[in-house]
């Protein structure tokens, strides 16, 4: 700790920040632009100027940029001195000589970091008559708009994309008063990051195009802190909604999770929620209308549910509608709706965790590994934030050095000139090459089984006692040995691995590496990719797949299979689905959008998504986090699967319950009866809390138009929608201080309008929230000495002609269902392909583009060929779960014939 | 702001890859985006000017993307963008220089070549450009000539037009 004194006023600080932190800490308000908390300091934009003085005699003092002085004993600085303040007002006079006079119909207006500092410096008169600099604007893809002309030159979009992000097309050209940010032409921004930038601008030049289809500024959205539904991670994130419809989701600060920036996928995959496939009323096929009220919907289904009923979990949904789900149909009927090689991976991943033998880092601890080894992920595609962290770790072994010659860590500028493109190890294998290959100090293009005998043989390498791999190929030894030396030499080494090829070994072979690394204090991290936002949590429940054969035959022919927020057909071969749902003499799908499976279902019951309930979920690494309904939609059957499922418990056993069920409730039950949820209730709060006997407000206080916005349907003003489920209410009334961290439904601070506003939400700029970060880990109830994982090492991969190996590649796009149905990633989806290697291309007589028949158990795919020359020979790559090619059961093996 | 929309392609001579050869050996290895500046300026002594096509080729040599040559090539107004006259005419329009009619003077070569700013003479031989101080703030106004950079002092209307006069027949004497 360090004391400095500020306006003569004494604060104790942390040595080894920068005073402007040090300041934004201590709840100054001082004004920025380049600095950013993630990013480090640069000097450039002179905006935190303050006064700094020798000593407590000196009167005269000097200018110095705030961010790039390091806190020190005894510092004494001013903030209020007339000439820093006078400085600081003229460099934003000066920045805003050529800033258009565009507020009002900027998409950035109400949540600009420039129009906070402008107020803040007070620079409030224009004196620069002269004709301002003009510039074209480039079209950057769907997601993502340009407009130069608002630029104030802060360079933070380029630090974020390029040097941050590991972009390679937005560059800054130029010089002097021309300085331009951009593409060399107009084009798609390639990063898979490229959504923060509007964040990260502190002006209107990057802006979320998707929000311009339905613009509402940030004071007029209803906002809830929500999690992302889109990988397995659990990025924490804001969704906001005016008029019932889902309009803006941007990043909600979580120190231990995503930090400052959330991926493309999360951001812009929303629009699923206003779609027009959206199940709007409860259908009964044998009625007619199909559609129909809850009356005849409850009359209906009453006798449905007293035989033998089956429930099908999904790792889509929430624990609450999960576990309400298996209240009704009872513990040994709820079925996990996973393929089956998926429950059996999430299977070993548990016992592994469960085991304590590796730590499981959150994604801000695996930022502080030095050795990375990826078995078997590719990052970017199938858990995209966690790419982001891993860019980060590489740096840590170079940037240690600026720690012996007293650089800080904050020093951006001195630190990227000091690395450079100096890297800390990283090894990946995995069939094709990935973007993290760029980082990496060796790449293995090896086939599934090969990456989990690689593993084996690194973990034999590390620990003698752990089985000897037979029959290793050339030179793998060779490459074991030289991994496993790295990751021995590493401080703090981290594993990643994952599902996605669909390979239970890959996972019991990192678990080996990561086990036989350290023991106690020197643990290695092991971090796991799994499918889905829910997967964890629904594995947690220890529910047996309803595609597992020893399930099938528990289940004989059920009267009722209830089918929770779960496309069956997506997830296993359509004939394998269809005998399953052929058995059931009535089907129940509860879901928000209209899919192959709900139009099997006798009934089907429409659900509220993400947006439209309350739930919560176990993300990756075990942290169970809570959501929040974001409106209550107007169409009163979009109510959550909880809800609904609580109801027909009601209906089935003839009781009602005395209070409203809250999802509270639910967690604590179900916490009671598994002791693997102890400590999950702590995420979602109690419907009762209140702060000062008030709720928590989801609409900030400025939210305008709520006695006129609905006047065209009634002039009276309705009243508004209470919320008995939460802390949380509908309006703007309600507690206006500080929330507790996981009820923040918008960052905002007086005279901090932006998200920058989040330092006032932190004990420390870039530390954890107040009240700690959101989110509770699970996994405390260790069972050591299990390491059962370790046996099973595959034999060798050999290449068979008729049967090739079919790999599953994920895509940022198109992978994942729901976001898929978004306009722009829809447009940026790969097109359909089947990825083989030359020399496999050349044995087969095709070329780049060729169609291929690509033959999985009976059924026939058109492909074009594309050639991926370090695929491994006879296997065959299939971009997973595109909308084209879902319903493929994985791991799949088939045959390529010339079309 | 550069407009990347011409492809015609362009090949270096075995001479100049040689020279880029000689350059890119000063620099340790991996380090070779170093040698861009100097590779840049032999590029621009050789054709008169960066364009999208050479500075693509100047990519493919270093293997860098050509946005990260575009993003150098952009920054120093000693790289020419646009096609330029043999001789480029290069007015001070710092502070000092304007007080004594550097204004007048650009406006004079304006109508006197018949071009604008940064445009070529129909003849290939003119261009003129303003640029910052040129460190002769008691002779002004001044301009500098590339590329060979001969300095002219206390300029007026006649003089310039003497100077071209000069430039023509020095051209036709070689």
């Amino acid at each position: 700790m360090a004391v400095i004194y500020i306006d003569n006023v004494p604060y104790e600080v942390k040595a080894g920040k920068n005073l402007l932190e040090a300041c934004l800490s201590l709840g100054f308000d001082l004004p920025y632009f380049c600095w950013h908390p993630a990013m480090g300091s640069v000097g450039a934009c002179r905006q935190c100027a303050v006064k700094l003085f020798k000593d407590d005699q000196d009167t005269k003092g000097r200018l110095v940029m705030s961010c790039m002085e390091s806190v020190r004993d005894n510092l004494y600085c001013s903030i209020e001195d007339t000439t820093a303040k006078a400085f600081r007002s003229q460099v934003i006079e000066w920045l805003m000589t050529n800033h258009p006079h565009d507020c009002a119909v900027c998409d950035e207006g109400g949540s600009c970091h420039l129009q906070d500092m402008t107020v803040m410096t007070g620079h409030a008169y224009r004196r620069f008559n002269y004709k301002k600099r003009t510039y074209n604007n480039q079209y950057l893809g769907p997601l993502i708009n340009h407009e130069m002309n608002r630029c104030i030159q802060c360079y933070r979009c380029v630090r974020f994309y390029k040097d941050y992000a590991g972009g390679k097309d937005l560059d800054v050209f130029a010089a002097h008063n021309n300085v331009y940010f951009g593409r060399a032409t107009d084009g798609v921004l390639e990063n898979e990051f490229s959504g923060n930038l509007a964040e990260v601008c502190p002006t209107g030049v990057f802006t979320d195009k998707t929000l311009k289809e339905h613009y509402t500024r940030k004071w007029d959205l209803t906002m809830a802190p929500s999690i992302c539904q889109h990988c397995s991670l659990g990025c924490n994130i804001i969704a906001g909604e005016r008029y019932g419809e889902l309009r803006q989701i941007t990043n909600r600060y979580n120190g231990d999770v995503n930090g400052y920036f959330i991926c493309d996928r999360g951001r812009f995959g929303y629009e699923y929620v206003n779609s027009l496939n959206r199940i709007q009323h409860p259908l009964i096929r044998s009625h007619v209308p199909e559609a129909v009220n809850r009356e005849t919907l409850f009359d209906h289904l009453k006798p449905l549910l007293s035989g033998k009923v089956i429930g099908v979990g999904s790792p889509r949904a929430s624990l609450e509608s999960n576990f309400a789900l298996r209240q009704l149909v009872g513990e040994n009927q709820f079925f996990s709706g996973v393929p089956e090689t998926t429950a059996e991976m999430m299977e070993i991943i548990l016992s592994v965790f469960n085991t304590g033998d590796v730590r499981i880092p959150s994604m801000k601890e695996t930022e502080e590994a030095d050795v990375v080894l990826i078995l078997g992920e590719d990052l970017n595609n199938s858990a995209p934030r966690l790419a982001l962290s891993v860019r980060q770790a590489v740096r840590n072994n170079p940037v240690e050095v600026a720690n012996t010659i007293n650089i800080p860590a904050w020093h951006d500028a001195a630190l990227r000139e000091l690395v450079q493109s100096e890297k800390g190890d990283c090894f990946i294998a995995y069939p094709v090459i990935t973007k993290l290959d760029e980082l990496a100090s060796g790449t293995y293009y090896i086939s599934p089984d090969e990456i989990a005998r690689l593993g084996y043989a690194i973990a034999n390498f590390l620990d003698p006692q752990a089985s000897a791999v037979p029959d290793l190929q050339g030179n793998m030894q060779g490459h074991a040995v030289l991994i496993g030396n790295s990751l021995q030499k590493a401080k703090n080494p981290l594993i990643v691995t994952g599902v996605s090829l669909q390979n239970p070994s890959i996972i019991k072979a990192a678990a080996a590496i990561a086990a036989a690394l350290g023991e106690g204090d020197r643990k290695a991290m092991l971090a796991v990719v799994v499918p889905d936002c829910n997967s964890m949590g629904l594995a947690m429940m220890n529910a047996p797949s309803i595609l597992n054969s020893t399930a099938l035959s528990t289940i004989g022919s059920p009267d009722t299979l209830i089918i929770l927020e779960n496309d069956l057909f997506s997830i296993s071969q359509e004939a394998q689905i269809s005998e399953i749902l052929d058995r059931s003499t009535n089907i129940i799908v509860l879901d928000h959008l209209h899919n192959p499976t709900s139009a099997r279902a006798d009934i089907v019951i429409p659900v509220g998504t993400f947006s439209e309930a309350d739930g919560t979920l176990v993300n990756n690494e075990g942290r169970a986090q809570a959501y929040f309904q974001v409106y209550m939609p107007k169409n009163e059957n979009l109510r959550e699967s909880w809800r609904w499922l609580s109801d027909l418990k009601n209906l089935r056993d003839g009781t009602t319950d005395a209070n409203n069920v809250t999802p509270h409730d639910l967690i604590r039950q179900l916490a009671d009866k598994m002791p693997q949820f102890t400590g999950a209730d702590q995420a979602m709060p109690t419907a009762d809390l209140r702060i000062k006997d008030q709720k928590i407000p989801r609409e900030p206080h400025r939210y305008s138009g709520r006695t006129a916005m609905n006047a065209n349907l009634d002039v009276s003003e309705p009243k508004p929608p209470s919320d008995p489920d939460t802390p949380l209410s509908f309006t703007m009334e309600g507690y206006k201080g500080l929330q507790p961290a996981p009820l923040n439904s918008f960052f905002w601070s007086p005279g901090w309008n932006s998200n920058q506003s989040v330092h006032k939400y932190q004990m420390e700029v870039g530390g954890a929230l107040y009240g700690g970060n959101p989110g509770v880990r699970l996994f405390n109830h260790i069972n050591p000495g299990d390491r059962s994982y370790m046996n099973g090492i595959p034999p060798r991969f050999k290449p068979d002609k008729e049967n090739w190996e079919m790999l599953p590649l994920p895509h940022l796009f198109g992978s994942e269902a729901l976001s898929s149905l978004s306009k722009g990633i829809a447009e940026l989806s790969p097109q359909p392909y089947v990825a083989i290697n030359s020399m496999d291309a050349e044995s087969l007589n095709v070329d780049e583009g060729s169609i291929l028949q690509v033959i999985i158990e009976g059924v026939q795919y058109e492909l074009p060929v594309k050639i991926k020359p370090e695929l491994p020979a006879r296997t065959a790559g299939l971009p997973y779960n595109l909308q084209e090619l879902t319903g493929i059961k994985w791991p799949a093996h088939g045959q390529l014939v010339k079309g | 702001m550069l407009r990347v929309t011409e492809t015609e392609h362009v090949d270096f001579s075995s001479e100049l890859l040689s020279k880029f050869g000689e350059i890119v050996k000063r620099y340790p290895e991996g380090k070779h985006k170093a040698a861009l500046l100097p590779i840049l300026h032999l590029v621009q002594a050789e054709y008169g000017w960066l364009s999208p096509a050479s500075m693509e080729r100047v990519a493919g040599y270093l293997d860098l993307k050509p946005i990260e040559v575009y993003e150098v090539a952009t920054f120093y107004t000693m790289f020419f963008l646009r096609p330029q006259g043999k001789y480029v005419l290069e007015v001070c329009r710092t502070g000092p220089c304007c007080l004594v009619g550097a204004e007048k003077i650009m406006e004079h070569l304006e109508n006197k070549l018949g071009v604008k700013e940064g445009e070529v003479t129909a003849d290939g031989q003119f261009s003129w450009r303003g640029v910052e101080c040129l460190a002769a703030c008691g002779m002004g106004p001044v301009l500098q000539i590339g590329p060979e950079y001969t300095f002219h002092e206390n300029l007026t209307s006649e003089s310039v037009d003497q100077l071209l006069v000069d430039l023509k027949n020095k051209d036709l004497s070689i």
